[in-house]
This record gives C-alpha cells, structure tokens and sequence, in this order.
C-alpha cells in the first residue's frame, strides 16, 4: 500500500505535471493496451514495423543529435544486424532469441570500426564519408552472392515467435525499453560530455575529455541498437535482403530524426510513429499507391518550413515554458516556475530557449 | 584495354568533374549540402529525352531548351524551399534531400519506372591509336573540356566570379564590401546546376534514362568532392579523374568488376579520408566558434 501510495506521488509530482512527460505516458500506455482492444493483424504489422524504425531513428539521433557526428550511411548498421543475426540463425540453426543479440554486436563492432575511420573527420566530411559505408558494403553483398543471396538476399529465416500480436509485443516492449535506455543515457553524465563534443570538441578535449573514446563508444552504441531493431528486422520479415543498405534507409532515417526534432530522443520516434503509418496508410490507397514517397516529400518539406528545428521541439514549446532562472520546464498555463517559483511571464529571450534540450 | 580504360576513364571523368565542381560551388558559396544536386542532372535528362523524341525538337535546340527550364526550376526551388530555411542548416539538409525525392517521383509517376533510351547525337566511330571512339563519347568529352573552361573563365576572369569565390572564402566580410551575397547565391546555384543540366544533357545518348539515375552519380559525385576537399574546384576536376580512372579499371580488369566499381571508388576515398582528413587539396579545419 505504501509503494502504491508512493508510485502514485512520483508519477503525480514528476510526470503528470508536464504536459509532455504525460502525453508519452498516455502512448507507452495505449500502445501496450492496443492489441487487447483491437487486433487487426494489418495495423498490427504497420505498428510493428514503425516500433522497430522507431528504435533505428532514436539510435541515430543519439550518435547525430547529440554527438553531432551527422551519419549519413546509418543504414550498414542496420544491414549488419539484420544480414549478422540472419546468416547466423540460418547456417549454423541457432535459435533467433540468441542471434538478435549477435546482430547487435556485429553491428557494434562495425560502429566501432566506421566511428575509428572517421574520428579525424568534420561536419560535412564526416557525413559524406559515412554515406559511402553501407554502399561500399552492399557492392561487396553483390559481388559474393554464394554466401550473401545477391539481390534476393537471406531468405527463409526463423521467426522469432509465431502470431502478429506476440510479434507486435516483441517490438513494442523492446523499442520502449531502448528508447528509454537511450534517452536516459543521453540525459546523463555521458550525455552532456556528447553535448559538449558537438558544440565544440576542442574546448571539450581542453576539459581533460578523451574525446575519440567518447565518439568510438557512441558510434558502437548507437550501432548496437540500430544493429538490434535490424536484426528484430530480419526475422520479422524472414528476410534479410539489400534493402537494408539501400540509400534510400540511411535518408529516410535522416528525414525521420530531424523532421522529429534532432538532440531529443523522442522527436525521431515521434517522426517515425507519424510518418511511417502515414505513408502505409496512403500506400494502401489504390491512387495514392504510386504518390505516396513524393506525398511523404512534400509533408516533409512543408512541415519544414513553418518548424524549421523540427516537429516536437515546436510542440513542446507550445505546450510548455521554460523558467527563466533555474531553466526547468513547466506547463505553459503555470504562472511561476513548479522549482524556484520564478515568474514565468518574464519574456525568455530566444537564444536562452534554444540552450535547454532537457 | 589499356586504350578502353583510357578512353571511359577520360569520358566519365569529364561528366563527373561537371558535376562535381557544381556541388562544390554550391557548397563553398552558400554551405547548402545540395542532395537534390544530380536530381537536376537527372531532370535535364528528362527534359531533353521529351524535347527530342516527343516535342521533335533538334538536338541543339532540345539541349537549350532543357538546360535553361532545368536552371529556371532550380532557382525557383531554391527561392522557394531552401532560402526561407537558411539558418538551419539540417532543415536545409532534408529539404534538399525532400526536393531530390519528389523530382523522382514525379518522374516515376509521369514516365513510368522503364529505362528509356536517347538516340545518339552523332552517329559514327573515330578510330584512334587502335581502339575506336564514338563520336557521341568524344562529344561527351569536348563539351567537358569546353564548360570546364568556361568556368574557369568564369570564375577567374569575370567580377561576378570573382564575388562568388570572394563570398565563399569569408560569407560576411563579403558582405560587408557590398557584395550582395543573396544574389551571389543564387547566381552561383544557378550555374552549377547549369553544368549539371549540361552533363545530364550530353551524357544521356550513352546512359539510359530512369527516375532512379540519380542516386549513383550522386554517391560517386559526394565521393569526388570529399576526395578533393570540399569547395576545391582543382581538387573536384582531380578526384574526378582519379574516381573515374578507378572505375575504369575495376571494371575491366576484375571479374565481379560491374559490382565492385562503387566498391574500389568509395575505397579509394575511404583511403584518402583516412591520410588526409580535409582531403586532396582541401584547406585544413578551422575552428569554427
């Protein structure tokens, strides 16, 4: 009774108070409780699908959002996953539930290798270089098609587990724990000296940082986690095929993470959860079918013009002020700040807002 | 082969250099990452492909025509899309990438997803030293030779020239001299995808024509630039050669060599990146504060 009583004052003082904070409950909640209320094994599958970009998104904000080491070639890590846990699983029979962690690690280690070849690039370089990864990768698939199925790629793989709902509770449960793991690490200790690498890595470097093993460490994790939604990926859909290298994946995932709003975790996943059932739900339209990517452009670039830093910073700011002393967020119909009882109605200058990514 | 490799190396080289030294004005002017830059590569081959074949026009006159309503495009896109978002440089990024996405599938959905092929523009071989060239490559190769000249003419011999290389050496002391660097922008987006227009347009008779023919160009054209040092036009002409000379080898003297073309390119930069991170001839970092 105790515990209740002080699960229900922790949730009161610390997530029902924001207005964020309380509309990601209300989704973490709804999305465990959709299959319970409606089991459309169609939506299932799209939702299922959307869980696992999610996790690719968010995976990719933390190395390009927060690190600032702007990925353009994130899809290598999600092929290695998928193709690791995939031939893995295929030739050597062993059960998928130990081969997606396989699939992570592969993925790892090809962060780690692609974070050590770009330690000493910059900004643009460093994207364009990186571009080049997955392609360099998916010219070798082609070149050896014995071992890698060529152009059809790895078919026939073992499904994690049989049914769409257990399938969909397989995704849902482990984007939601990734994204959290993700997010909680980006709001650490760690995630502020990643800050601090991308707004100045020199100054950061000066502070007794050990930058490169920072950049090497989040170009891993980030890749175990793409590498993990890449390998869920593969046995989702028992087949591990070029598509996962394509340039076409390491762009959507670029549209995804800043249209959501870059450096905030949630703004990708937010993106992926609008984006990707819309172009589904639009693909299902007999003459929508062959508009849907240049519909999916256009909403992009729309969207873009009036939020130019992104969908959910703009909608959190909306929502939500910032105190202008202890700069803690607040819902917006507050008159002074929830912690030091400032007032809020004191204009915050816009460059200030722009500091706080919390 | 020797002669084979010389001759495809020489051609492709010429188209990649025209692109190339576009994307890089672009970005050493303006700093936008152009994605949607072989796009209108990829739109000046449409263009011409309707002109001739369904419009009945000439060759010269589909050739202008295309040109001139693909440079149109671009400035309008850019006025309309890219300048209202300049301050932020990832929306700049995506609506780059968005542009490059719609193109294509306008594309896809006014022609269809089958390659379509552009006849020659000259027919006929020169035979020379041994190996024989059709006219349509040398043609490739003289129109490269003559609008890198131009640009070089351009950019070294004019005063607009030299405002763009002034703006893109230091954007606000430009402005401060007066120049007006909105207009330096636009003119400068303007000609790069002019040279873009003119390589879709004149290398289009030996490649055929897909909504997707954008996206190798484009990978090899971000490997080329970062090869040479982003902004470089020397190092956009040099990478280009070396990246179309390893091409070239590749694919004649190794078995899976259609594959791994892309492969050995991309190595190659790789391989630079990792000797000089600001590439061939790239200005080393400043630190931006």
């Amino acid at each position: 009774m105790y515990l209740l009583r002080r699960t229900w004052s922790e949730i009161r003082s610390e997530i029902l108070i924001l207005p964020s904070r309380s509309l990601v409950l209300v989704w973490a909640i709804g999305l465990l409780a959709l299959p319970l209320v409606y089991s459309d094994a169609y939506v299932l599958r799209i939702l299922t699908m959307t869980c696992l970009f999610a996790i690719f998104a968010a995976s990719w904000d933390l190395l390009a959002g927060y690190t600032g080491q702007v990925n353009f070639g994130h899809a290598l890590f999600f092929g290695a996953g998928a193709y690791g846990s995939a031939l893995v699983s295929l030739k050597l029979g062993v059960s998928p539930w130990l081969t997606v962690w396989l699939g992570a690690a592969v993925a790892a280690l090809f962060g780690y290798l692609s974070g050590f070849l770009c330690l000493r690039l910059r900004g643009s370089y460093l994207s364009l270089a990186t571009l080049a990864f997955p392609l360099i990768g998916l010219g070798l698939l082609f070149a050896f098609p014995d071992f890698s199925g060529g152009e059809l790629g790895v078919s026939g793989v073992q499904r994690l587990i049989v049914g769409a709902t257990a399938n969909y509770y397989v995704a849902c449960v482990s984007m939601l724990v990734i994204v959290f793991g993700l997010w909680m690490i980006a709001d650490s200790r760690f995630g502020i000296v990643l800050h601090a690498i991308r707004d100045d890595e020199v100054a950061a470097r000066a502070s007794g940082i050990n930058t490169p093993r920072y950049k090497l460490a989040v170009f891993a994790l980030s890749a175990a986690a793409a590498g993990f939604a890449g390998a869920l990926f593969a046995h989702y859909l028992r087949v591990a095929g070029p598509s996962t290298l394509e340039v076409a994946l390491s762009f959507q995932v670029v549209i995804w993470g800043i249209f959501g709003g870059v450096a905030t975790i949630y703004g990708p996943v937010v993106a992926v959860f609008i984006l990707y059932p819309l172009t589904e739900w639009l693909g299902s339209f007999k003459e929508f079918g062959e508009l849907r990517l240049l519909i999916f452009a256009v909403i992009v670039l729309l969207v873009l013009l009036f939020m130019p830093r992104g969908l959910s910073p703009w909608v959190r700011d909306k929502i939500e002020a910032q105190c202008p002393r202890c700069k803690q967020r607040n819902g917006a119909w507050r008159k002074i700040c929830r912690l030091c009882s400032a007032p809020l109605q004191a204009q915050v200058a816009r460059a200030q807002r722009l500091v706080g990514h919390q | 082969m020797l002669q084979d490799i010389l001759v495809t190396g020489l051609v492709n080289g010429g188209v990649y250099a025209l692109l190339a030294i576009g994307f890089s004005l672009i970005f050493g002017v303006a700093r936008i990452v152009n994605i949607a830059h072989t796009a209108f590569y990829m739109l000046a081959a449409y263009c011409f492909y309707t002109l001739l074949t369904r419009g009945g026009l000439g060759f010269a006159l589909a050739g202008v025509v295309a040109v001139v309503s693909v440079v149109a495009l671009s400035l309008l896109c850019y006025r309309l899309v890219i300048e209202p978002v300049r301050e932020h440089e990832s929306a700049v990024l995506i609506s780059t990438i968005a542009l490059g996405l719609i193109f294509q599938e306008l594309m896809l959905v006014a022609y269809g997803g089958h390659f379509l092929g552009v006849p020659s523009t000259i027919d006929g071989v020169v035979r020379l030293a041994g190996v024989s060239i059709p006219y349509q490559r040398l043609l490739i190769l003289v129109v490269a030779a003559v609008m890198l000249a131009a640009t070089w003419f351009f950019l070294y011999h004019t005063r607009t020239g030299l405002a763009i290389r002034a703006t893109a050496n230091d954007l606000e002391v430009a402005n401060l001299m007066g120049m007006n660097v909105h207009r330096v922008a636009m003119v400068t987006v303007g000609f790069s995808v002019g040279l873009a227009a003119i390589a879709g347009v004149v290398a289009t008779p030996v490649t055929s024509v897909h909504p997707h023919m954008w996206l190798d160009p484009l990978v090899i054209m971000l490997a080329i630039v970062v090869l040479g040092g982003l902004g470089s036009l020397k190092g956009s002409v040099i990478g280009a050669l070396i990246i179309a000379y390893v091409e070239a080898i590749t694919v004649f003297t190794l078995p899976e060599g259609a594959h791994l073309k892309g492969v050995a390119a991309l190595g190659i930069m790789v391989a630079v990146l990792l000797a000089r991170p600001e590439g061939l001839f790239g200005v080393a970092f400043e630190e931006e504060r």
